[in-house]
């Protein structure tokens, strides 16, 4: 189980753990973003590109994937946080079970904060020169869920790889658990 | 007293007679006008907003040059697509890219009458990959990527006097076919036009197509006599292998054609059978003589096309190729010759006879077994007339032109004089049911309708002369196409919609074998364009005599650079722009002022070039003409023109950032 856990983060490496879907008339089957681990991308090819288009409007900073810094550590993070499951799975103690899922719900914590932080950036940011400036508007996605940013319908979710990671947490919890019943 | 009675009777009967018909027309007349419509037709046609159309129509068009694209049932026209015809709005021909298309060996050529489009078929089904369409003036065969709705090749028929019975295919594309419909002199030389009967030619091209790229190359050529060749099928099933050209002007006339290549009772349907032909040219019988004809492709990478003249044509000559040709006898002046779904029937509809022959094509092959021939000409055998004879439909109507069928073993006929489409059944040759048609009906379509499997739902008929259907718009009207719906027993009018040109052929294909291979956008990752500029720090200036070249990008909403000065009268100046844009529907446009050309039009991830000779000094604008975006309007830039002397440096910008 334990093992199984420390795997599930291998997800990180493969698919996106976070979208963010942008609706709008024009737009009729939205402009999918796709957070991964170490880069960003989206549904169609050319979708940063439409995002930071439309951004542009409002005086929003360009999403520069090389500018932030977090798509470039995070993934050491978690090969570490791979690494450390897997000795968690082989040494099979529910001290380490417990100590690497709360690790990781801390790190989880820390990466939607951060998260958090970055939008609030991208949102509240704004060119003194933008072409079109509507006082008191933030134009910030939500951290999770949906809000309306003016004429779009903007939606925040975990991706394939986020409930891969939420699943690993859950796992590693559902170990210590068992391992302590066992044991009693 | 009772001759007085007797008067009173034929008073009241010719009361009557005189009545009844003023009555029957007082209610056939709106009806008849309107086409006998019940009331439910709007909801036939109707497709709601958002909504996509069950089938693609391709109509040509005609004197126009070019082919649309129209929604069935909702007649909703989708997009003209450019083929022989320069284009402004969509800069076709008057860009650099597409200039090559219209390269001929007369060289460029801004027109042509485009008459009948065939789609691409694999075992005799449409298959969504390929229209092709034919230019008559100038004989020439266009290919138009369907992922794209453009024309991306252009190949130009040698010793051709006008190329008529074209592009029909074969049933797995092997082949187009490109019958000549004026005699030629062959080869073309300087000759009085009274030597006609001896010294011109009528000569058919097949034209093979590649598998996979779709790319055109005249295979070979059949000389012929000089017969006017009108349309043309393949044959599919049994008769696959097969092509059938009809003929007029058998009587080798070459003025007042009206009346003197009327007057035979038979013309003829040219039976070629192909294999035979790819036999005789791997036996090397075939002639290899020079010829002139330029060859033009697109590239989708380069976005460019290039132009070719091709030097060579490998030609069969009947008498050294026995088996190769036959002649059917067919009353009268043929025009469309029509291949029923199982390639058994060979509807030839002589267009001046009052009936019309069906040929059966076991029939036809039985004959040739037999040596059932009437004569040979020019080492052509005619077949006899009674042998290949499978059925005459009596006095259908006048003037027939074309039948398409519903592969349920119903046949639909035009006829031009009679104005009507008429519904018969193969095998029996009863008349089931008429339609008319408002007004002189040329050809028709059915989805699928000249292949093995025809959706049989709607029809479309295309009429030549419209008069008093719509709003008039001074002497010139637009033409029109009609839709029926086929699915009962009786046809029913459903719609018409106004066409560009003259729709004189069609062909209708379902929507979902079109829209899932329908590309967004070019990837700017491919574009392999020699003057691309892959982001904005490619934008630049480039001089080299007075030769200038702007690297120029657009994303919306500004062009880079947008200022540019050290230009100077005299010189050329090439627009070389690239539309940086990754998304659906996004094109920008290019046009500065004075250019002596058209504007550009230019897809996401394409390069695109516009040639400008800057007359005056100046300081001239240039702008976005499509709109793209919130700050479309602020699209835009200015070019500054000094003397031709002048020592004003080469600089652009874009920004405060001045880049040098």
């Amino acid at each position: 189980m334990m093992l199984l856990a420390a795997l599930s983060l291998l997800a990180l490496f493969v698919w996106p753990m976070w979208k963010i879907v942008l609706y709008a008339p024009q737009y009729p089957t939205g402009v999918e973003m796709h957070i991964y681990i170490n880069k960003i991308g989206g549904k169609e090819p050319g979708v940063l590109q439409n995002i930071n288009i439309l951004n542009h409007y409002v005086g929003m900073k360009y999403i520069e994937p090389d500018s932030i810094p977090e798509l470039k550590y995070f993934q050491y993070i978690i090969m570490v946080m791979i690494g450390l499951g897997l000795i968690a799975a082989v040494v099979n103690k529910g001290g380490w079970f417990l100590g690497w899922a709360v690790l990781m719900t801390l790190l989880a914590i820390a990466g939607l904060y951060d998260f958090y932080l970055w939008e609030y950036d991208y949102g509240h940011s704004l060119s003194d020169d933008a072409p079109i400036k509507i006082p008191g508007a933030s134009f910030q996605p939500p951290l999770i869920g949906y809000k309306q940013i003016l004429n779009f319908d903007a939606v925040s979710l975990p991706h394939i790889a986020g409930y891969f990671t939420g699943a690993g947490i859950l796992l590693a919890y559902a170990a210590w658990w068992f391992k302590k019943r066992l044991s009693r | 007293m009772r001759d007085q009675f007797r008067f009173r009777k034929i008073l009241a009967a010719i009361i009557v007679m005189a009545v009844l018909p003023a009555l029957f027309s007082g209610c056939s007349g709106p009806a008849v006008k309107g086409g006998a419509l019940t009331g439910d037709e709007a909801s036939r046609v109707y497709v709601k907003p958002g909504e996509y159309d069950e089938f693609y129509a391709f109509l040509s068009g005609g004197f126009s040059g070019q082919l649309s694209a129209y929604g069935i049932p909702s007649g909703r026209l989708l997009k003209v697509i450019p083929v022989f015809s320069v284009d402004a709005e969509k800069g076709y021909g008057f860009n650099e890219e597409t200039k090559p298309l219209l390269e001929t060996s007369f060289g460029f050529i801004p027109w042509d009458d485009a008459h009948h489009p065939q789609l691409s078929q694999t075992n005799g089904e449409t298959d969504g990959r390929w229209a092709f369409i034919n230019g008559n003036n100038t004989p020439r065969v266009a290919r138009i990527d369907l992922s794209v709705f453009e024309t991306v090749e252009i190949i130009e028929i040698p010793n051709s006097g006008g190329n008529h019975s074209s592009p029909f295919i074969t049933e797995n594309t092997e082949y187009l076919v490109a019958g000549t419909r004026f005699g030629v002199p062959y080869p073309q030389k300087d000759v009085a036009i009274s030597t006609y009967a001896e010294t011109f030619k009528g000569m058919l091209t097949f034209i093979s197509v590649d598998k996979e790229t779709g790319l055109m190359d005249v295979a070979f050529q059949v000389l012929l006599p000089a017969f006017n060749y009108d349309l043309a099928h393949a044959g599919k099933g049994n008769s696959h292998g097969w092509v059938f050209f009809t003929s007029y002007n058998t009587e080798l006339k070459h003025t007042l054609l009206e009346v003197n290549a009327s007057q035979h009772d038979k013309d003829f349907i040219a039976a070629i059978n192909w294999k035979k032909a790819e036999e005789y040219i791997k036996q090397g019988k075939y002639k290899e003589m020079p010829a002139n004809y330029a060859h033009n492709v697109y590239d989708e990478y380069t976005h460019t096309a290039t132009s070719t003249m091709k030097k060579k044509v490998k030609v069969l000559i009947p008498e050294e190729c026995p088996g190769l040709v036959y002649f059917m006898p067919t009353p009268k002046s043929p025009h469309g010759v029509d291949v029923d779904p199982t390639g058994e029937y060979i509807v030839g509809s002589g267009k001046l006879s009052a009936d019309l022959t069906v040929h059966s094509f076991s029939k036809m092959k039985a004959a040739i077994d037999k040596k059932a021939f009437e004569t040979t000409i020019e080492g052509v055998p005619i077949l006899k007339a009674e042998e290949t004879v499978a059925g005459v439909v009596q006095k259908p109507g006048l003037g027939p032109l074309h039948t398409e069928f519903d592969g349920k073993g119903n046949a639909y006929t035009t006829f031009f004089i009679s104005s009507e489409v008429v519904k018969w059944k193969l095998g029996t040759w009863e008349v089931l049911d008429r339609a008319p048609c408002f007004y002189s009906v040329g050809h028709l379509m059915i989805p699928g309708g000249d292949s093995k499997k025809p959706d049989g739902k709607y029809l479309v008929a295309l009429n030549k002369i419209t008069k008093d259907r719509y709003l008039p718009t001074g002497p010139e009207l637009t033409h029109s196409a009609q839709l029926y719906d086929i699915s009962g027993d009786k046809m029913k009018l459903l719609l018409d919609f106004p066409t560009i040109g003259e729709p004189h052929y069609a062909q209708g294909i379902a929507a979902s074998k079109i829209v899932p291979r329908s590309k967004k956008f070019f990837p700017l990752e491919e574009n392999k364009h020699p003057y691309r500029a892959m982001g904005e720090k490619d934008a630049r200036v480039e001089r080299s005599g007075n030769v200038v070249r702007v690297y120029m990008t657009t994303i919306r909403s500004h062009f880079a650079p947008d200022n540019i000065e050290g230009i100077k009268v005299g010189d050329k100046v090439y627009f070389h722009v690239t539309n940086l844009e990754q998304d659906w529907d996004v094109p920008h446009g290019f046009a500065v002022m004075g250019a002596q050309n058209g504007e550009l039009l230019i897809m996401p991830g394409q390069t695109e070039t516009l040639l400008w000779e800057p007359k005056f000094e100046g300081v001239y604008p240039f702008y976005c003409t499509d709109f793209c975006s919130a700050l479309h309007q602020e699209m835009q830039g200015y070019i500054r023109v000094s003397t031709a002397g002048a020592n004003v440096p080469l600089k652009w910008s874009l920004g405060e950032d001045i880049v040098q």
